[in-house]
C-alpha cells in the first residue's frame, strides 16, 4: 500500500511523490490479491478508474486542485446509482440494470475528483447484518475469512480494511455502516439525517436511510465528510440550513466535554471482551478531561421494536417499483398482475420478503394504529429520551455492536439474534442523529471491537472531536490478517 | 316508497403547470410516447420527488375560488397500488390533511340556486397510460399492453364534493359549473376528450326525508357532460329498480358504457380498498403561510358567479348573462369593451352569443383570437340602430370585419351595404315608382293600407335593396297623403 490514509495519500499527491494512477494501481493490486477470499465487491470498474485517475493526475499537473478527494480511490456500496455501472443493490431482481444517472453522491465525487474504483457488496437492499443476504454471495472477514464483514454494508467495510479502497461509501438505516465498520477494524460514520442526499440512494427506508463513509481514520472521515454533504435540491428532506465543519474540532483535546455512558447499552447480550473496552476506553477519556455521565435512555429497550415495524413499512412501499415491468429481471406471467408476483416472487431473496411482508401487514387498515402509528409514538419518545440526555452531556458512547465478528451461518438461520447485532445503532436512526464507530482495541482472538459516539443533530464537529480523541488513545494499528480456514 | 338519490362527485384536474409535480419533465398532452420522462416519473431506483410549487400554488386557487379554507400545514401520503402504468406502484397523494378543504359551489337548477359543498381539494399526482393491444382495447384477453409514461407526475387536483346533489341533471350542472370557474382561473385546460378533466360520480339512494346515507356505488369513464348525466340518471334507476324488487345496493364500482347506456360492475370493494396509507417519507410537510394565502387570493380573476350577477345588473336576463358568461375570456371583453364604448348590453351580448358564435364555429376560428374588438362591435351596433345598415346587411359587415376587410364602416362601403339615407337619391326612386303606379295611389287614397308594402318594395328594386325601408315607407305616404 502507497498510502495508509486518505489525507496521507493526498499530502504524497500535492507533492508529487505518487500519482492518482499509482494509488489507483496498487489499489486494483491489492484487490485482486484478496477479492477470491473477501468477495468484497460486485463491481470493478478498471476501465472506468484508469480514466478517472488519468484526469485526476492531469488535472493536477494542470494546477486544478478539486479538494480531499482528488485522485482518491473511492468504493460504492452497490445500492447508489452510478451512470452506466451496473447497480444490483445485491438484488437478484436488479441483475444487470444499469442506471441512466448518478447519484448525488456520486456526482459529488466525481466533480471532487475521486477515483471509483468499483462497487461493493451488501446484504440485498440494505437488510441484513452480515452481508450474506446479497443474492450475489457473501463477504467475508479480512480479520478471520469464517466470519462475516457485518452488514449491510460489509464490502465497503472489507474494502477499506484491506485498502482495496481509501474511502468507501455506506448507507446505514440502522447500523449498517457502524456495525459493518466496528467488525472490521475501520472508522464508520453515519451523518445528521438529510445531511448527505438521497438522490440516487436505492431506498431501504426513507425516513431512516443516510449515506456516510467508511475510512482507516477519523481525521479521512470527518474529510470525506466534508466532500459528499451539503444541501441537494433534489432530496426534499436534504437540510438546508448551515453546516457545521466536521474538520474544525479535531485536534482541540476533550477538556472538559461531558459524555454520556448508556446504560441500556451494556449487559445482557454484550460480550465481555467488549464491555471491557468500552469501560477502558471510558476510563481513558476520563483520565483526558471529560466529565463522565451515567444515563439512562429507558426507550432504548424498545427501539429495536419500533425500528422493525417503520424500517419494513417504508420498504413494503420503497420496493414496491420493482415489478419486472419496466426494468430489472421480468418473469413472465398469463397477466400484469401474475407478471408482476413471479418476478417479484423470484427477484427477492428471503429476508426482502420477509420485510415486506412484515411491512405490507404493519401498514394494512386496521392495524397500522397498533403497529406502524405506534411505533411512531415510539421514535417520537426515543427523540425525547435523547433531548433529555444531551441537556446533560455533549456525546453519549456505547460499544457500537454488542459482539465481535460472528462466524458466517451463525445467525442466518435466527432473524431475531441478526437483529439483535444492530441495538446499539438504531437509536440514532430513529432520532436522526450522526454517529461514529471507531476501532479501540481487538478480543483475545484478535478481531477488532469498535466504540460508538452519539451527538445531537448537526453535532458533528463534537462527535469528530471526540473521535479523533478515542483514536489517538485507543492507538490503534492493526491490520486484517486475512486469516481463517477458508484462506 | 319514494326514492331520495343521494350523489356525491369527484372530478380530476390535470394542472397545466410547466413542469410535473415532482419533477422537471414538461407537462403537455399527447406527443411521442415516453419522451418527456425523467428518473423520478419513471420511478427508477434512487430517484425523489420535489414538490413543484406552481401547481401548490394552482390548488390553493382553486380551493379559494371554491370558498375553501386553505390547511396551514399539509402533508402528502403514498396510497400503495399495483399497477403498470403506476411506475412506483404507489401513488402520491394526500389523506387526513388536504391543501384545501369545507368549500361550496353555487349552482344554478332550473332557475333556483343550490349550493353543494366541497369536502376538500388534494393534490396528487397522474399516472402513466396504458394501451391494450388486440381485444378492442381491453386489458382482458389483450395481446399486450404499451406504457406511456409522458403523463405520469402529471399535477392533478382532485376536487370531492359532499353528498349535497340530488339528480342527474344536478350532477351535469354541478360539473359544469365547476369545469367553467377551473377554466376561469386558467389553472388547466379543462378538455374533456383529453382527459385533462374526469368525473367519478358516487350515487346511492334513500327512503325521501330520511338523512342517513345508503350504499354507494362509484361511476366511472364519463367522458362528457351528456354521459355524466346519463351514467348517474341509469344508475339511480337500477338502484331503485333493484330495492323495489327486493335486492341490495352493494359498496362497488361500475363502469359506464356509454354505447349500451348502462353501468358494469368493475370490481366489488371490501369495504374500502386498503391502499395502505402513510406520511410520504420523501416529502416534507408544506407550509402555506398566511401572507401566501392572500397573495393567491388576491391573483384570482372574476369568477363565473359574480360576473353572471355583474351582466344581470347591466341589464340582461339570467339566460343570456349564463350564455355569455360561459364564453371565452376574449369574447367577454369584447362585450367588456363594447358596452364601455356604449353598446347596450343586451344588442352586444346577443351579437356575441349569436352571429360572433355562429361564425367562429363556421370557419372554425380560435375564440382566444377573435379579430374584433369592443370599439367595432359598438361601431356596428351603432350603425344598425342609425339606419346605416339594414340588420340583415350588418351580418355580413360583421363577415367582413371578422375576414379582416376593415372597420364596419369600410366594409359596409367596399361592400355596397350602407343602406340609401341621402333623401334627394331616395325622392328620385319614390317619384319614379308613384309616376309608375297611379292605381296605386288611389287605392291607397281610398283606405288600402298594404298596397303601401307593395311600393316599398318597389323603390327597394330600385335602389338595389340599399333604401332604409322605414324611411321609404314613411316618403310614400308623405308623398300620397299630400
Amino acid at each position: 500500500m502507497i498510502a495508509p490514509s486518505l489525507s496521507e495519500a493526498g499530502r504524497l499527491l500535492r507533492s508529487g511523490e505518487t500519482s492518482a494512477v499509482a494509488l489507483l494501481e496498487a489499489v486494483l493490486e491489492t484487490a485482486s490479491r484478496t477479492e477470491a477470499q473477501l468477495h468484497a465487491f460486485l463491481t470493478i470498474d478498471t476501465e472506468g478508474a484508469r480514466e478517472a485517475a488519468r484526469q485526476a493526475d492531469a488535472a493536477m499537473v494542470d494546477g486544478i486542485d478539486r479538494g480531499p478527494l482528488h485522485g482518491i480511490p473511492v468504493a460504492l456500496k452497490d445500492n447508489m446509482c452510478t451512470r452506466g455501472v451496473e447497480t444490483t443493490a445485491a438484488s437478484q431482481i436488479l441483475a444487470g440494470y444499469v442506471p441512466p444517472y448518478d447519484a448525488t453522491v456520486v456526482s459529488r465525487l466525481r466533480s471532487g475528483g475521486a477515483v471509483i474504483v468499483g462497487k461493493t457488496n451488501l446484504d440485498e437492499f440494505a437488510m441484513g447484518s452480515s452481508t450474506e443476504n446479497s443474492a450475489y454471495g457473501t463477504t467475508y472477514n479480512p480479520w478471520d475469512l469464517d466470519r462475516v464483514p457485518g452488514g449491510s454494508s460489509g464490502g465497503s467495510a472489507a474494502a477499506v480494511a484491506v485498502g482495496s479502497a481509501l474511502l468507501a461509501l455506506g448507507s446505514d438505516t440502522g447500523g449498517s455502516i457502524r456495525q459493518p465498520a466496528s467488525l472490521c477494524g475501520v472508522v464508520g460514520m453515519k451523518p445528521t439525517y438529510g445531511t448527505v442526499s438521497r438522490y440516487g440512494l436505492i431506498a431501504f427506508a426513507s425516513s431512516l436511510d443516510q449515506i456516510g463513509p467508511f475510512t482507516r481514520t477519523v481525521e479521512d472521515s470527518a474529510l470525506a465528510l466534508s466532500s459528499i454533504w451539503g444541501h441537494d435540491p433534489l432530496d426534499s428532506t436534504s437540510y438546508p440550513g448551515a453546516y457545521p465543519d466536521p474538520t474544525a474540532a479535531l485536534e482541540r483535546g476533550v477538556d472538559g466535554i461531558k459524555i454520556g455512558v448508556v446504560t441500556e447499552l451494556s449487559g445482557e447480550g454484550f460480550e465481555p471482551a467488549v464491555e471491557a473496552a468500552t469501560v477502558d476506553m471510558v476510563a481513558r477519556l476520563e483520565k483526558a478531561g471529560v466529565e463522565v455521565i451515567e444515563v439512562s435512555l429507558p426507550t432504548f429497550d424498545i427501539a429495536l421494536s419500533a425500528y422493525y415495524l417503520i424500517a419494513p413499512a417504508e420498504a413494503s412501499s420503497n420496493l414496491a417499483r420493482f415489478d419486472g415491468v419496466r426494468y430489472g429481471l421480468r418473469v413472465d406471467g398469463a397477466t400484469t398482475e401474475e407478471l408482476m408476483a413471479r418476478t417479484r416472487a423470484e427477484g427477492f431473496g428471503p429476508e426482502v420478503t420477509r420485510r415486506i411482508l412484515l411491512g405490507t401487514y404493519s401498514l394494512s387498515a386496521g392495524y397500522y394504529d397498533a403497529f406502524y402509528g405506534q411505533a411512531q409514538r415510539v421514535r417520537a419518545a426515543i427523540q425525547e429520551d435523547f433531548s433529555r440526555a444531551y441537556g446533560q452531556v455533549d456525546v453519549l458512547v456505547s460499544p457500537t455492536s454488542p459482539t465481535v465478528a460472528f462466524e458466517a451461518g451463525a445467525r442466518t438461520a435466527d432473524p431475531m439474534a441478526m437483529y439483535l447485532s444492530d441495538i446499539c445503532n438504531i437509536p440514532s436512526n430513529l432520532a436522526g442523529h450522526p454517529a461514529i464507530s471507531v476501532p479501540v482495541g481487538l478480543d483475545e482472538a484478535g478481531l477488532p471491537i469498535g466504540f460508538q459516539v452519539m451527538a445531537p443533530a448537526l453535532g458533528e464537529e463534537v462527535m469528530y472531536q471526540v473521535a479523533a480523541e478515542v483514536e489517538r488513545l485507543a492507538g490503534f494499528s492493526h491490520s486484517p490478517s486475512l486469516s481463517g480456514t477458508r484462506s | 316508497m319514494t326514492w331520495e338519490p343521494v350523489i356525491g362527485i369527484e372530478v380530476h384536474v390535470e394542472l397545466m403547470t410547466a413542469s410535473k409535480m415532482f419533477c422537471g419533465c414538461v407537462v403537455e398532452f399527447g406527443g411521442e410516447p415516453n419522451t418527456r420522462v425523467c428518473p423520478t416519473c419513471l420511478g427508477l431506483p434512487g430517484a425523489l420527488p420535489v414538490t413543484n410549487r406552481a401547481a401548490i400554488e394552482s390548488i390553493m386557487s382553486i380551493g379559494l375560488a371554491l370558498g375553501c379554507r386553505v390547511s396551514e400545514r399539509s402533508v402528502f401520503h403514498r396510497k400503495n397500488y399495483f399497477y403498470a402504468d403506476l411506475p412506483k406502484n404507489y401513488q402520491i397523494s394526500q389523506f387526513d390533511v388536504p391543501v384545501c378543504h369545507d368549500g361550496f359551489l353555487d349552482i344554478e337548477v332550473d332557475g333556483e340556486s343550490r349550493r353543494i359543498g366541497i369536502e376538500r381539494a388534494h393534490m396528487e399526482e397522474d399516472t402513466g397510460k396504458s394501451t391494450h393491444l388486440g381485444a378492442g382495447g381491453r386489458i382482458h384477453a389483450a395481446e399486450g399492453t404499451l406504457l406511456d409514461f409522458n403523463r405520469s407526475g402529471v399535477p392533478l387536483v382532485e376536487v370531492v364534493s359532499r353528498p349535497d346533489i340530488r339528480s342527474a341533471t344536478e350532477a351535469r350542472i354541478y360539473a359544469q359549473e365547476l369545469r367553467s370557474l377551473i377554466a376561469e382561473l386558467g389553472v388547466s385546460d379543462v378538455r374533456l376528450e383529453e382527459g385533462s378533466i374526469r368525473f367519478d360520480a358516487n350515487v346511492s339512494i334513500r327512503p325521501a326525508g330520511d338523512d342517513v346515507l345508503g350504499t354507494k356505488v362509484e361511476i366511472k369513464n364519463m367522458n362528457s357532460f351528456r354521459s355524466l348525466e346519463r351514467a348517474v340518471a341509469h344508475e339511480i334507476e337500477r338502484q331503485i329498480t333493484l330495492v323495489d324488487a327486493g335486492g341490495e345496493v352493494i359498496q362497488e364500482t361500475r363502469h359506464w358504457d356509454e354505447e349500451t347506456g348502462v353501468t358494469h360492475s368493475m370490481r366489488v370493494k371490501e369495504g374500502s380498498s386498503d391502499y395502505r396509507y402513510f406520511t410520504e417519507p420523501d416529502l416534507v410537510p408544506m407550509v402555506m403561510r398566511p401572507e401566501w394565502v392572500a397573495q393567491i387570493r388576491e391573483r384570482l380573476p372574476e369568477l363565473p358567479a359574480s360576473r353572471r350577477a355583474r351582466y344581470q345588473s347591466q341589464g340582461l336576463d339570467p339566460g343570456s348573462a349564463g350564455v355569455l358568461s360561459n364564453l371565452e375570456g376574449p369574447m367577454r371583453s369584447v362585450y367588456d369593451g363594447a358596452v364601455l364604448s356604449g353598446a347596450p348590453p343586451k344588442a352586444a351580448a346577443n351579437w356575441l352569443t349569436g352571429e360572433v358564435v355562429g361564425w367562429l364555429r363556421k370557419s372554425e376560428r380560435d375564440p382566444g383570437s377573435i379579430p374584433l374588438d369592443g370599439p367595432t362591435l359598438a361601431e356596428l351596433i351603432s350603425m344598425v340602430d342609425d339606419g346605416s345598415v339594414s340588420s340583415s346587411a350588418a351580418k355580413e359587415v360583421l363577415d367582413g370585419v371578422l375576414s379582416g376587410e376593415g372597420s364596419p364602416r369600410s366594409v359596409a362601403e367596399q361592400r355596397d351595404l350602407l343602406q340609401v339615407s341621402d333623401s334627394s337619391v331616395l325622392e328620385a326612386a319614390v317619384a319614379e315608382v308613384l309616376a309608375a303606379n297611379p292605381r296605386a295611389i288611389e287605392e291607397f287614397r281610398s283606405g288600402e293600407e298594404k298596397v303601401v308594402g307593395f311600393l316599398v318594395g318597389q323603390v327597394m328594386k330600385a335602389t338595389q335593396g340599399k333604401a332604409d325601408p322605414r324611411a321609404v315607407n314613411q316618403m310614400l305616404r308623405d308623398r300620397m297623403s299630400g
